[in-house]
């Protein structure tokens, strides 16, 4: 059985305008050991899907799920205290700006450490052997002495560190890891995801990846779903992904990365915008932007089917057989 | 109209001096440190770093909004340093910027027209319709509808308050554009086609780019030259393709290997690059990167290595020639 099973998650939020729907039927299967990538724009909600399944979403969203389950677990029927030994412990989150995310009044090493005596039993003198041990595994210099300092006295590449050595200081079985490096520097986000597969593969954990960087996930990730406006559009294995995308969104993204347009005095863009809360289209969500949209892309939306060992949200999906053979 | 350069820079430098607490007295920060470049009409000239290097300070002295501390700096051929308030003024209206975050540049209680009609209120005598009409032009260059001249800044996303801040950039017509970073807070499909806009832009008004970013895929779009810079100093400069190319100083060939490719065969090989940028209070001496470089020798941290020729480009580095070669001895890279 898998570790982690997504099937059909929606959430959404009540606003004035009346019922918002900002994740829509999303399915994620995940093992131990994987590392999972989700990429999308902002508003595509990716952060969304893994904060309802962290339980982290405030009283205004609407959870509802045929099926989510982690580690034969049902999420959703959790009492509040059967989800508070869960979270942090069996499944942690790694959030995007280290530097907000720690608690600026309390020391790195107390707030470690309170992760440690709120999951795991041990004395005192454990738990601070644990915690400089910690932050050694996560390449923190003169660890010891960092244990007194407080998040500001830290960089924000140090504070991600930190914040990695909470998360994984339970040794959980699932990570999330919500745009772990997009505040950083590109040296530092290079120590930061090389550290991320490090520790993934020493404990075995499955690692949920977040992030709009296409070529993050390109070095890291096992599996890729794309999501656009709250749906998935497509998934599969990550090499396939990048060589024959099947989504149009999926060629649209990677055409518009900079390095595929070198020689070319212009990059290739998507026209348009992400569709906002009020402004949906009828059909596929993509079809205002895509180039090759038709009537009954206008239409009927799409469903998510099964495809070459990956799935699409496509009435005409690309890289057809035939064109892939010529 | 002159065909030298817009911007000429020698040595360019500006230090702060800063209280580190209440009992401890001042320190001085070398925010930039001998930075010398010159810019061409219709050209853009990119300055990649890490978060530190010097990047925003050079932007805020060529901006004028702070003078140098030594150095000099000529914009259209006059002398900052010597300018009198007239003449500064006269500068001011040559250089715009566009800056990081399209959500915090601009005031939220303005409309969109007033945002673009304020640098004509303040700098020139325009009537009200002339400024309404200039407007509107400027709008349908960077591809905002007319209807949008009402509206306020909440009302956009992203890469449109992006076109917004560029269009009252641009409203002075001015010769210079820098870009802090412009498009790191965009989304990919946005980024593009904002980089498109600028470079159309760029064409039509002859505009010279200095443009700041540590996007290095992004720079090698859109920069004819490049200059790479390391707490305050420059350490590689010169045309981008030959720098994209070789890239010939360590850090350079750590930027790029940092840097992730969608396409395996763009992957460089990961250079061991450990620690983080040092602290401008307490910089390293001789060469800034030696703590952290793979070939790191006793010269390194003792002579500080000056800007040469080498291969095509300037190099600030002790060994260049032996990197090249492959003929550098790698040390085991220590932590900082």
């Amino acid at each position: 059985m898998a570790l982690l099973e997504i099937r059909n998650l929606t959430v959404e939020f009540q606003t004035s305008q009346g019922a918002f729907r900002a994740v829509d039927g999303v399915d994620m299967t995940l093992d131990e050991g994987q590392i999972l990538g989700v990429v999308g724009e902002s508003g595509s909600g990716k952060s969304v899907t893994v904060l309802a399944l962290m339980g982290l979403l405030p009283w205004t969203a609407n959870v509802t799920a045929d099926c989510l389950s982690f580690d034969g677990r049902d999420m959703l029927s959790l009492t509040i205290d059967q989800r508070r030994q869960l979270t942090g412990k069996d499944m942690a989150m790694i959030f995007q700006e280290p530097m907000t995310s720690l608690n600026p009044c309390f020391t790195v090493g107390f707030q470690i450490i309170e992760t440690l005596r709120t999951h795991m039993g041990g004395t005192r003198r454990e738990h601070w052997r644990r915690a400089i041990e910690l932050l050694e595994q996560v390449g923190i210099p003169a660890p010891e002495s960092r244990l007194g300092a407080f998040p500001h006295q830290l960089s924000g590449g140090m504070c991600q560190r930190v914040m990695i050595a909470m998360a994984i200081s339970c040794k959980p079985r699932l990570l999330i890891a919500d745009e772990p490096t997009t505040a950083l520097d590109v040296t530092i986000q290079a120590q930061i995801l090389d550290l991320l597969v490090d520790l993934q593969r020493a404990h075995g954990m499955a690692l949920v990846l977040i992030t709009h960087d296409m070529a993050v996930v390109a070095e890291t990730a096992q599996r890729v779903t794309v999501m656009y406006a709250g749906q998935q559009v497509e998934e599969r294995q990550v090499d396939r992904l990048f060589t024959e995308p099947r989504h149009p969104y999926t060629a649209a993204l990677l055409a518009a990365l900079p390095e595929r347009s070198i020689g070319h005095r212009r990059l290739a863009t998507i026209p348009g915008v992400v569709p906002g809360a009020g402004d949906r289209p009828r059909g596929c969500l993509f079809n205002p932007r895509c180039s090759i949209a038709s009537d009954i892309c206008r239409t009927v939306p799409p469903a998510l089917t099964t495809d070459r060992g990956g799935r699409v949200r496509c009435h005409t999906p690309l890289n057809t057989e035939a064109e892939v053979l010529a | 109209m002159s065909t030298g350069p817009v911007i000429e820079a020698v040595d360019l430098t500006r230090h702060y001096r800063v209280r580190r607490g209440l009992f401890t007295g001042t320190a001085t920060v070398r925010a930039l440190d001998g930075c010398s470049f010159s810019l061409s009409q219709g050209k853009t000239l990119a300055v990649v770093g890490e978060s530190g290097c010097g990047k925003s300070t050079l932007a805020r002295l060529v901006t004028l909004i702070e003078r140098p501390t030594a150095g000099q700096l000529l914009i259209d051929g006059k002398d900052v340093r010597a300018a009198n308030a007239k003449t500064r003024r006269e500068i001011r209206q040559a250089v715009q910027i566009v800056f990081q975050d399209p959500y915090g540049s601009l005031n939220p209680r303005k409309k969109v027209g007033s945002i673009l009609e304020e640098p004509l209120t303040i700098n020139t005598s325009l009537g009200a319709e002339e400024k309404r009409a200039r407007a509107e032009e400027m709008m349908a260059k960077v591809g905002l509808r007319p209807e949008f001249y009402g509206r306020y800044p909440h009302m956009f996303s992203g890469g449109q308050r992006q076109r917004i801040a560029i269009a009252r950039a641009l409203m002075l017509q001015p010769r210079i554009l820098v870009a802090d970073e412009p498009v790191s807070a965009l989304d990919v499909s946005i980024r593009a086609q904002v980089l498109n806009l600028l470079m159309d832009l760029q064409e039509e008004f002859k505009l010279a780019y200095l443009f700041i970013s540590h996007d290095l895929s992004v720079v090698r779009h859109i920069a004819d030259d490049v200059m790479v810079m390391y707490l305050g100093r420059p350490v590689e400069q010169g045309p981008g393709e030959t720098i994209f190319a070789q890239p010939r100083h360590p850090y350079t060939q750590a930027l790029l290997a940092s840097t992730p490719a969608v396409d395996p065969s763009r992957r460089r090989r990961r250079v061991p690059l450990t620690g983080e940028l040092p602290s401008p209070f307490d910089p390293p001496t001789g060469c800034a990167f030696h703590r952290r470089c793979a070939f790191a020798t006793d010269l390194c941290a003792r002579d500080r290595p000056l800007l040469r020729d080498m291969d095509g480009r300037q190099i600030a580095c002790h060994h260049g020639e032996a990197i090249a070669a492959g003929t550098a001895p790698v040390r085991q890279a220590v932590p900082a």
